[in-house]
């Protein structure tokens, strides 16, 4: 699984952070920044609710 | 969403209001005369814009509910028209700011001292107040519309103190009314929505969710309507648990979140987690007012009930998690001093 965020979509609304924090996270510098671009299997469901909760729809899984 | 409900085996009945529920029967009573037998029922029929009465048919008058309602608003807008925004909460505001960005003359008029007052208090709600005055929007505090005025087509609001304003174009946000006529006198109990028990649960069976619903926060010991985005996805979700818990016959768990909402005006975001009282202690934390980006806290009983940020997401996602864990004032603002 890798997860990728199209960065001219995404507002920082660290709404995917709230769900994810293990792979999502929006700094003091207000950009989101993902950590880990291809997390475990066991992070699925939650990155793929971050996905679905996205208001911009930024956020992709591949694979 | 025609891909998600794919080989859910679900039947769709559009176009047909319903328009009744029994509850000893277990049927719901839709517009064309049949009766939907069920064994478990969802009520989320949301809620529609409360609209200023005398003037239906008044043209240039907009609630903001429909694509088409945006389309005109910005059609009016950009030939050069004013407007008008009566209500400066989440819709008023958010109109105000994106017509202003795009260069139309815009007047806001709201009876409380404050946009956004009911749900940050009005203190925050000046911080608001005075970045839409920046930004060139002429607003009215502390005073209501009285009526609107023009001939088929409107041409100005006149206010509660006697002032008229021009107006081409008139946008109403003022709130909504939930949809529960069709459940008068069928045994659910009505207040201001669908009242339902701390798990969701308005009856055996029936749950309900999203706009209508007003169930009581046990983190917040308040019965509460909550109308954000986020919320319903929760609630939902939340709902549907409960009845599926009532089928394997476990007990329903209390639904008790932290609300959250953003809204975004001009180049500010706007969010806040908790719900708050115009009385609550409020306390800055991170940034400052002046630089409108910053954090400040809500305080009661030495609990923080809320935080609000403006333009600092990162924060506010934190502390709605701190928040839903029981965050006690005295610890929030000794660990913002601190870092
Ligand atoms: S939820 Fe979407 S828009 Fe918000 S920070 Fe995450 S990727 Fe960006």
């Amino acid at each position: 699984m890798r997860v990728v965020v199209d960065f001219d979509l995404c507002e920082s609304n660290a709404v995917c952070m709230g769900i994810a924090p293990e792979v999502f996270e929006v700094r003091d510098d207000d950009f989101l920044y993902v950590l880990q671009e291809e997390p475990d299997e066991g992070l699925r469901p939650k990155v793929e609710e971050a996905a679905a909760r996205c208001p911009k729809q930024a956020i992709a899984i591949e694979g | 969403m025609a891909a998600a409900d794919e080989g859910l085996g679900l039947t769709w009945e559009r176009g047909v209001a319903a328009v009744g529920l029994d509850l000893a029967r277990r049927t719901v009573a839709l517009a064309d005369g049949r009766q939907l037998p069920f064994d478990g029922l969802v009520i989320a029929t949301g809620a529609r814009a409360r609209t200023l009465p005398g003037t239906d048919g008044l043209a240039g008058v907009h609630a903001l509910r429909t694509l088409d309602d945006a389309l005109a608003v910005r059609a009016a807008v950009e030939a050069g028209g004013r407007l008008v925004v009566v209500g400066a909460g989440f819709i008023g505001a958010e109109v105000a700011a994106s017509c202003r960005s795009r260069g139309g003359d815009v007047a806001m008029v709201e009876p409380l001292p404050a946009p956004l007052a009911r749900v940050l208090g009005a203190p925050m709600g000046q911080v608001v107040a005075d970045l839409h005055r920046d930004h060139g929007v002429e607003l009215h505090l502390g005073v209501g519309v009285e009526r609107l005025e023009g001939d088929g087509h409107v041409e100005r609001v006149v206010l509660a103190d006697g002032q008229v304003l021009d107006a081409e174009v008139v946008v109403v946000g003022i709130g909504v009314i939930p949809n529960t006529e069709w459940l008068e006198g069928s045994g659910v109990e009505l207040a201001d929505g669908v009242v339902c028990d701390e798990t969701t649960l308005v009856a055996p069976g029936v749950v309900a969710c999203g706009d209508v619903a007003r169930w009581p926060n046990r983190l917040y010991d308040e019965v509460m309507r909550v109308e954000h985005w986020e919320h319903a996805l929760d609630m939902a979700a939340h709902a549907a648990r409960r009845l599926l818990a009532q089928d394997r016959g476990e007990p329903g768990e209390a639904f008790a979140p932290v609300p959250f909402f953003w809204s975004d005006q001009y180049d500010r975001k706007i969010q806040l987690a908790g719900r708050v009282r115009p009385d609550d202690e409020v306390a800055v934390v991170a940034g400052s007012l002046d630089e409108r980006r910053f954090c400040a806290l809500y305080g009661r009983d030495g609990r923080v009930v809320g935080a609000l940020t403006m333009n600092m997401p990162a924060k506010v996602i934190r502390y709605r998690r701190q928040i839903a864990e029981g965050l006690g004032w005295d610890d929030a603002l000794a660990a913002a001093a601190g870092s």
